[in-house]
């Protein structure tokens, strides 16, 4: 059997009045049992919408317009709705940033999540209770019988949290997909969701993809790590490799920009300008106007990721290229 | 504590929200007689510190502990219940709006949302201008005209887009944008109410060292409001750590972050995400933050800590200064039990 869960030149467009926008640019990544893949990026890099496709929740105007998701060796873009909605929920579950957003407010805890369970799965409702309540016990809820009877509202942000974590638990998926989902919270209960994420993955032989704007979460949590810029990845490989050892100038000034490393009160490294929109993507490679290193191939051809040594450590940038050459 | 040499000095500062909402809302009948009770949201409880000139003072802590609150009672725009602000010595806190007119200029404020806090229907120019005329109602327009040139020009905005509205900006430049703001009437004193959280992080860099230039090149005094503890690390000079509306410890940067005190301080810091450092073994805390309407007795952090015994149950623990300098509120250090 081959991957958990295979990317392979994924490519997602929105068709807008003016033409098709390319949201997704080719990217391919995979993911076993077990692992850990952090998706970082500043916002519009894309990184939410490589998240939402592979559970293929994509919305009009956009679609998949290319490539392949292979997730237990199916074809998730091919799946029908119906196939899909069976799958989704179910073996794949996502978790998404704002708690508050995800919880239906006017249902009691419980309900939303033996509704999640009985659409899955043929059990009765009163198993479906049981089932709750254990996912509750997992992610360390204090009094879960009791919190089966309440309203999202009566729990604090972290709680909440928490609880969409069980509710993603619910029919032991194989795969999570966290989108953000510590960002709204505090830093001492980002702490305890993290160690949870991570703990989930051992005990319940899971796959995650924790897509985040936040570098120093990520190489705490992730087994690897993929960097996005303008719908592309820009470098992929171990998290190790990638903080110790980053090769791509906008990995470099990424991490270069994080305060904590430096001299206090010392002049933080800055990336100039900013990410560009999708509408002006310029041409050649997507960072150069905003590169240091850039050369004038750079304006024209666009870097392919390429793998960069025996580490799986691979980067898209043509001066990495002509390092390589040199030596 | 000597007021005039510090740029600003709190003492004993509450501030409370009653939050019950109209008289009928308040009345209730218990065992036949009206009651009327009233819910009070206790933001600020008895914080006393001070900022010395040229320096920044991060208030840390998590969301809902009092510190966005304390700012904005600092700066008048909350009256407080009792305590009393000083600036240079000069009391502050109970002026009218004219009598606190000339403090105005001195103070100013930059808010976390450059979405919100820019005025859609005003381009940049006016944005800029309004508060210098409104200080100065005599200045000359070409004066007015050269200041938002040469603010603009300190914050990295092109002068020449000085005619141009806030949502053709981006979320940097608009941050840029009121930073000028701030700057335009030469304060002395800047309140910075989470100036990059919502900001990526190659842009926060950006703005974090705006910032420090600018507080070199003019000398600013800063009180900067903050979640996110690496950045404080980086910045500050002393840090205060807030729990629910109390100090909890206020010392500098380097021995706050070298060697915390306070219990709270502890778990707060080794919650702190650090780069290439895989599951260091952070604090867990038990149970959760307490809301500010039902204050637990005494220390405030009791039914959180580990290191709590019956003292701390019901004394509330005051505000001590150690031999090195730091100020903390615990009954455990200061009896010496805990390092």
């Amino acid at each position: 059997m081959g991957h958990l869960l295979e990317v392979r030149n994924l490519e997602v467009k929105f068709a807008l009045r003016f033409g098709d926008l390319t949201a997704i640019d080719n990217i391919s990544f995979t993911l076993d049992k077990k692992e850990k893949l952090g998706l970082v990026g500043e916002s519009g890099a894309g990184k939410s919408v490589t998240g939402f496709s592979i559970i293929n929740l994509i919305s009009k105007p956009g679609y998949i317009s290319g490539g392949s998701i292979l997730f237990e060796d199916r074809d998730l873009s091919k799946l029908s709705t119906g196939e899909m909605r069976k799958l989704r929920g179910h073996r794949i579950s996502m978790i998404f940033q704002d708690p508050m957003m995800t919880l239906n407010p006017v249902l009691t805890i419980g309900t939303q999540m033996t509704e999640t369970v009985l659409a899955h799965m043929k059990v009765s409702k009163s198993d479906a209770m049981d089932i709750a309540l254990e996912k509750l016990k997992k992610v360390y809820i204090p009094s879960p019988e009791k919190r089966l009877f309440q309203y999202p509202h009566e729990c604090s942000g972290g709680m909440r949290q928490r609880i969409v974590i069980a509710i993603a638990l619910l029919t032991n998926p194989s795969l999570i997909v966290a989108d953000e989902p510590t960002t709204a919270l505090d830093v001492t209960i980002q702490a305890g969701i993290m160690d949870l994420l991570q703990e989930l993955c051992t005990t319940e032989d899971m796959g995650l993809i924790l897509i985040t704007h936040d570098l120093a979460v990520v190489s705490q949590v992730t087994d690897k790590i993929a960097v996005m810029y303008a719908g592309r990845i820009i470098e992929t490989g171990p998290t190790e490799e990638i903080v110790n050892n980053p090769r791509h100038p906008y990995t470099k000034g990424l991490i270069n920009s994080l305060p904590g490393g430096l001299q206090a009160g010392s002049r933080l490294a800055q990336i100039p300008g900013m990410m560009p929109t999708l509408t002006d993507i310029p041409d050649g490679c997507a960072f150069n106007p905003r590169c240091t290193i850039n050369g004038p191939i750079c304006l024209e051809k666009l870097p392919e990721l390429r793998v960069l040594d025996g580490k799986n450590h691979s980067a898209a940038c043509h001066m990495l290229e002509n390092d390589q050459r040199d030596k | 504590m000597d007021k005039s040499n510090h740029l600003l000095t709190i003492e004993n500062l509450v501030k409370h929200f009653d939050i019950s909402g109209g008289l009928l809302d308040q009345l209730s009948i218990e065992k036949g007689r009206v009651k009327r009770h009233r819910t009070i949201v206790k933001a600020v409880n008895d914080v006393s510190l001070f900022i010395k000139p040229g320096e920044t003072l991060s208030v840390v802590g998590e969301s809902g502990c009092g510190k966005s609150t304390l700012a904005r009672t600092i700066l008048g725009l909350y009256p407080p219940e009792s305590g009393q602000v000083f600036y240079r010595g000069d009391r502050i806190d109970h002026l009218s709006s004219q009598q606190m007119l000339p403090y105005r200029t001195k103070m100013q404020m930059i808010f976390q949302d450059p979405y919100a806090s820019l005025n859609p229907r005003m381009n940049v120019e006016r944005i800029l201008e309004e508060p210098v005329i409104f200080h100065n109602k005599s200045i000359r327009s070409d004066e007015v005209t050269e200041k938002v040139a040469e603010v603009m020009d300190l914050v990295g905005v092109d002068p020449k887009w000085s005619d141009r509205y806030p949502h053709e900006f981006s979320g940097g430049q608009r941050q840029r944008i009121s930073i000028a703001r701030a700057l335009m009437v030469d304060p002395e004193f800047i309140v910075a109410d989470e100036p990059v959280s919502a900001l990526d992080v190659s842009i926060q860099a950006q703005i974090l060292n705006l910032l420090m230039d600018a507080q070199e090149k003019r000398g600013l005094t800063y009180l900067l409001i903050t979640h996110d503890l690496s950045v404080v690390e980086h910045v500050s000079t002393r840090v205060a750590v807030m729990y629910l509306g109390c100090l909890c410890e206020l010392a500098t940067v380097k021995e706050l972050y070298n060697s915390p005190r306070h219990p709270y301080t502890k778990a707060l810091l080794s919650a702190i995400p650090r780069l290439g450092v895989r599951q260091p073994k952070h604090i867990r805390l038990k149970g959760e933050v307490p809301t500010p309407i039902n204050l637990p007795p005494g220390c405030v952090f009791h039914n959180r800590c580990t290191y709590a015994d019956d003292r701390c149950i019901v004394e509330v623990p005051k505000l001590l200064e150690l031999p090195s300098g730091t100020f903390v509120a615990c009954h455990r250090v200061e009896e010496g039990r805990l390092d």
